[in-house]
């Protein structure tokens, strides 16, 4: 077996494993076991082949085999990866890897586990075959299944009566953005007659294709107009919800624009379009975050905030940037979600407004939020710094003449949304942090209702999570600090092609506005000590609390539109095409009465008919003879 | 092989005569040797794809039957019509295992597996058949028998749906029938072979046999908006008449268009394909339109039905290679899936005594595996991409825009955009079904899956997955034949 067939073991065990324990019986002990036997090595296995191939083989890899042909386009499978991709791979594979380790104890006591975890593993698979396919047939399919995951996952939970609707809707969003994914992928495979992705790259930009592939992408990846699934998607299990937004799903979008890029990047209407959603994006995630009273929530409009800085960086050209933004989001993310799950795993709740005062009973948890939320705003030296200033520079670097392929405008429009957002992070991220963990606990009796997706064991007093859910999130706080100083270590910078990061007068901006965020989160904290600062924003708290209320909107201009167009053929269906034949029917069988009852009728009619019959044939054979 | 072909048609026969002829006393007996009959039978069609010679057709025989009007025995079988053969044989063998089991209300047990017989006889002779006479026989053998399955086993308004079906499916027959004896009379043969690519018949011929045969086949497929009989025959039939008419019956309507239409008269399909993928985009958008209103299970699916045929008619109105390949695999995955999720309906409909959604929820509290399957079943219909559904329904859209034009780039967006729908509705069903908490009727419920169940469903669920991942198995040998019939276009 060739090194590149090797890698087909990466998305090929996950996605295996998982397809044997959706077999597994229901049962609590021994299924359970098993169940999470097969997750937890399912993504240990394809860590480890990740990490041998990134370690010991030669890189790009490649490898590809017929796969079937339809008319005159072959469709391939296989492998392919650089270094780049690799690591993508690593970051999917540790918090795969942590997710089912950390789920063996939040969901301990979950009949449903055994499904659960095989789930999880088809979901990392799914994203895995995303990354590293060497067909974009292959990346249609994982992409699509990671689709399915996610509604399977995020409707898992029985208790929540809105889980399911938000599982439908997950899965619903972005499939309306893969008409376009499917249209883009079919002209991009019909000009090629192939679906490898080698051989497509080398083929001229088709700009529609790319257009259209973007709405997929802003589905996936939560990119305004698409991003509505993503706040209602938090009914999920916290994991799920770390899965989700760390390394899969959402990185998916930002993931096939980086690999489609060398189109990408000689398409400056695609950039542009790419750019402008981003710029919406950013600022529109980080605005609804400042309001949000759910925990969850306050995180989810932040990943939409943070993915939109990623695309904002494809869209400038710095495809770099993007991805090294991705990986260290990846690991802060996974770490606020995972630390997110141990708070509400211990209080019950995932309201801010029936926290706070965490910060003694719960010291582990309290720190790796520290470092977490730290990462995400951008405070040096951690992670989320090091690779916010990447995008900042990148756009920056954009806004002048021939600064990159996109309009010297996008790159105004990415550059100023991004820098405005980075003081509304700061503030949402410390409002956060104040309201869990600071200041009184606002505990009351009346916990009972809204999202309690962990409310399976509520100790008496908050408390740290138990080992196995806190280890993933110590060890999880390492890369999140840490993983910004990849960027001077010159193997990971010339796999990602970065620029070395250069500390220059440049960085003050940011971190001025940085300041002045988490600033006013804290005077208005200490100003009137226990009291949401989000009040402060008075009329707008409500706009930015419902999303700008997009989803009435998408409601309005989508959802019932097609409902009542359901109604409209449905009843033509019933009332107009059946009827019609219905009506030929009884047309028939009453025409056929008539005669049956004209073949009835009394003697002297009868032969009143007969006479004027035999008349009229007399009449006729006269004419005839003469 | 020859002598395969004959005995595909003598082994069903025979064991329809064989069951019919056994004692009464002795009904669950006689219902486990029409099983054998039916399992030899996949024996004996299964070997008919080892042999893949190398002309036209893998295996023929041509026996003169009637030389005055040059009517022959012809029979044969190819890439296009193996898997459909093969999915015909195994689909009745998983019937008749399940009837065995389960006997719906209104009849004796051996009859209905008596019938599947002949149904089978009669699938598998329109799949076979090489003369264009010969062909129309067995199309029309089927109808009877399916009725009287329909009227006999049915639901509670199961003979009005039975007429219906059979009134308006008799109608394309009549138009099929006319469509045969005029090129039977104008080429003076009704040999497919001979006849292929329109050989000897003049332009307008090809136009009137192909309008003929488009609307006759239209009526079996069945697209919109000639549909009507199948929402009610599907709803109203038992669960095996249910599955061999969603899983193979509509198929003769998309094979024949392929192989007569396409195959006997190009020209006319070439004249009407515009017409025919106007009407196959409408179906899609108007089934599946129709689905999200559905509150009846097995009307549900039964609509879904018409949304996932009007995909495998625009893969043929393309005319592409693709667009036909596609349309072949699609008809397979069709049969597979919605097989399935008719088993699956009707296992649901046994236990609940009920088919309304609104009464079916939380299935996944107190049957998790029944409920397992049917998101499984209701994914792959949706089109998951790894499962048999998408190759159809993708390459029909890919094979329109490959087309190209104005006409065929949109019916191929208007496509796509059915398939959302398409995911709309299937994740309604599972909302509606399977999640939320359970209702009374579903905590009363048997959670237990029968042995025979398991039977009859592990094979398809096999299926879906094996030609999800590994499309060749129906595409194999598509290829030749399919550039064959568009060749004659160019």
């Amino acid at each position: 077996m060739s090194t590149g067939a090797t890698g087909l073991l990466i998305p090929g065990v996950p996605l295996l494993l998982g397809l044997v324990g959706l077999l597994l019986p229901a049962g609590d002990r021994e299924p359970r076991r098993t169940a999470a036997a097969l997750g937890i090595f399912g993504a240990a296995a394809s860590l480890f082949v990740t990490l041998l191939l990134l370690l010991f083989a030669h890189k790009p890899l490649e490898f590809s085999q017929h796969w079937v042909s339809f008319g005159s386009i072959d469709i391939t499978y296989g492998f392919s990866a650089g270094v780049a991709a690799l690591y993508i791979a690593i970051a999917v594979g540790v918090v795969a890897l942590f997710v089912q380790i950390y789920s063996v104890a939040y969901l301990n006591d979950d009949p449903r586990y055994a499904p659960y975890a095989a789930q999880v593993s088809l979901f990392t698979g799914a994203m895995l075959l995303v990354v590293t396919s060497s067909d974009l047939i292959g990346v249609l399919i994982g992409w699509e299944v990671m689709g399915a995951c996610s509604y399977l996952l995020i409707g898992h939970d029985r208790r929540l009566p809105e889980a399911p609707a938000a599982a439908v809707k997950a899965f619903l969003v972005t499939r309306v953005g893969d008409v376009g994914f499917l249209l883009g992928v079919a002209l991009l495979i019909i000009d090629a007659g192939t679906s490898r992705i080698s051989v497509l790259l080398t083929e001229p930009p088709h700009t529609a294709a790319l257009l259209l592939i973007l709405a997929g992408v802003a589905g996936k990846s939560a990119q305004f107009p698409l991003h509505t699934w993503l706040p209602d998607a938090m009914a999920g299990p916290t994991p799920i919800s770390a899965l989700i937004h760390a390394a899969t799903m959402v990185a998916a979008g930002v993931y096939v624009v980086f690999r489609l890029y060398p189109l990408y990047e000689q398409s400056p209407t695609a950039l542009a379009v790419l750019g402008v959603a981003a710029a919406i994006t950013i600022l529109l995630g980080a605005l609804s975050a400042t309001s949000q009273d759910d925990m969850k929530r306050v995180l989810a409009w932040s990943t939409v905030s943070q993915i939109g800085y990623m695309t904002g960086a494809l869209a400038v050209g710095s495809p770099a940037a993007a991805l090294f933004h991705l990986l260290t989001h990846a690991a802060f993310k996974a770490l606020l979600f995972l630390a997110a799950g141990a708070v509400i795993h211990t209080v019950g709740t995932n309201y801010l407004s029936r926290m706070g005062g965490l910060r003694r009973s719960m010291p582990v948890t309290f720190w790796s939020f520290v470092i977490g939320l730290g990462a995400l705003a951008g405070v040096p030296p951690l992670a989320g710094f090091w690779s916010k200033e990447n995008v900042l520079t990148a756009a920056a670097h954009a806004t002048e003449s021939g600064g990159g392929p996109a309009p010297i405008w996008v790159g105004w429009v990415v550059w100023l949304s991004a820098l405005f957002a980075v003081s509304i992070t700061a503030w949402y991220a410390t409002r956060l942090l104040l309201r869990a963990f600071f200041g009184v606990s606002r505990a009351g009796p009346e916990w009972e209702i809204g999202f309690d997706d962990a409310r399976y064991h509520r100790p008496a007093k908050p408390h740290d999570p138990p080992g196995l859910m806190r280890w993933p999130i110590l060890l999880l706080t390492i890369p999140a600090a840490l993983l910004g100083f990849a960027a001077y270590a010159p193997g990971f910078r010339t796999a990602l092609e970065l620029d070395q990061p250069h500390l220059d007068v440049a960085i003050v901006l940011p971190l001025v506005l940085l300041a002045a965020g988490a600033g006013a989160a804290w005077w208005l904290w200490t100003a009137v000590p226990g009291v949401d600062p989000a009040l402060a924003l008075g009329p707008a708290r409500r706009v930015f609390e419902h999303g700008f209320y997009l989803d009435n909107l998408q409601d309005r201009l989508v959802v019932r539109p097609v409902r009542a167009l359901g109604n409209l053929i449905t009843a033509t269906d019933e009332h107009v095409v059946d009827a019609a034949v219905e009506g030929s029917g009884t047309t028939t069988s009453g025409l056929g009465g008539l005669l049956n009852a004209a073949h009835r009728i009394a003697l002297p009619g009868a032969a009143l008919v007969l006479f004027a019959g035999a008349l009229v044939l007399g009449a006729i054979a006269v004419g005839v003879s003469t | 092989m020859t002598g395969l072909l004959i005995a595909a048609l003598v082994v069903p026969a025979l064991g329809a005569l064989v069951v019919a002829l056994l004692p009464n006393a002795s009904d669950r007996g006689a219902r486990i040797v029409a099983t054998v009959f039916a399992a030899i039978n996949l024996l004996v069609v299964l070997p008919l794809g080892l042999d893949r010679g190398h002309g036209r057709f893998w295996t023929e025989t041509d026996h003169s039957w009637v030389p005055a009007l040059n009517i022959e025995f012809h029979l044969g079988v190819d890439g296009v019509s193996y898997p459909l053969i093969v999915l015909t044989a195994l689909l009745t063998l998983l019937c008749c295992a399940y009837t065995v089991w389960n006997v719906p209300e209104g009849g004796s047990g051996r009859t209905l597996a008596a019938l599947l017989l002949v149904l089978e006889v009669g699938i598998l002779g329109t799949f076979l058949a090489l003369d264009l006479v010969l062909f129309f026989l067995f199309f029309e053998v089927v109808l009877l028998p399916m009725y009287a399955v329909i009227a006999g086993w049915g639901g509670e308004d199961r003979r009005p749906a039975a007429r219906k079906f059979v009134l308006y499916t008799l109608f394309g027959s009549v138009l099929l029938l006319l469509g045969v004896l005029t090129v039977t009379v104008a080429a003076g043969t009704g040999d497919m072979g001979e006849l292929a690519g329109g050989n000897g018949l003049s332009r307008s011929t090809q136009y009137a046999a192909f309008a003929l045969f488009a609307v006759a086949f239209a009526v079996k497929a069945p697209l919109w908006p000639l549909h009507t009989w199948l929402p009610d025959a599907h709803t109203q039939a038992p669960t095996v008449g249910s599955v061999i008419l969603a899983g193979v019956l509509l198929k003769m309507g998309t094979y024949g268009l392929i192989r007569i239409g396409v195959g006997v008269t190009p020209l006319g399909a070439h004249w009407a394909a515009p017409v025919l993928g106007i009407l196959a985009a409408a179906a899609i958008l108007a089934g599946a339109l129709i689905c999200l209103r559905q509150t009846e299970l097995k009307r549900l699916i039964a609509y879904s039905s018409v949304g996932h045929m009007g995909f495998v008619l625009l893969g043929i109105a393309t005319l592409t290679v693709t667009g036909l390949q596609a349309a072949l695999l699609g008809n397979i995955a069709h049969g597979l899936i919605t097989g399935l999720l008719f088993f699956l309906a009707g296992a649901l409909k046994d236990r609940a005594h009920t088919g309304n959604l609104a009464d079916l929820g939380g299935l996944r509290e107190t049957a998790p595996r029944l409920a397992g399957l049917l998101g499984f079943a209701a994914i792959a219909s949706l089109g998951l991409p790894g499962l048999a559904g998408f190759w159809g329904e993708a390459f029909a859209v890919v094979g329109s825009v490959e087309r190209g034009g104005g006409l065929w780039t949109t019916l191929g967006v208007l496509a796509a955009v059915g398939g959302a729908l398409t995911a709309a509705y299937f994740l309604r069903l599972l909302r509606k079904v399977s999640h939320g908490p359970a209702g009374p009727v579903v905590l009363k419920l048997s959670p237990a899956i029968a042995g025979p169940e398991w039977t009859a469903w592990a094979p398809l669920v096999v299926l879906v997955l094996a030609v999800g991942l590994v499309p060749a198995l129906v595409l194999a040998a598509t290829a030749d034949p399919m550039q064959a019939l568009t060749g004659v276009l160019r």
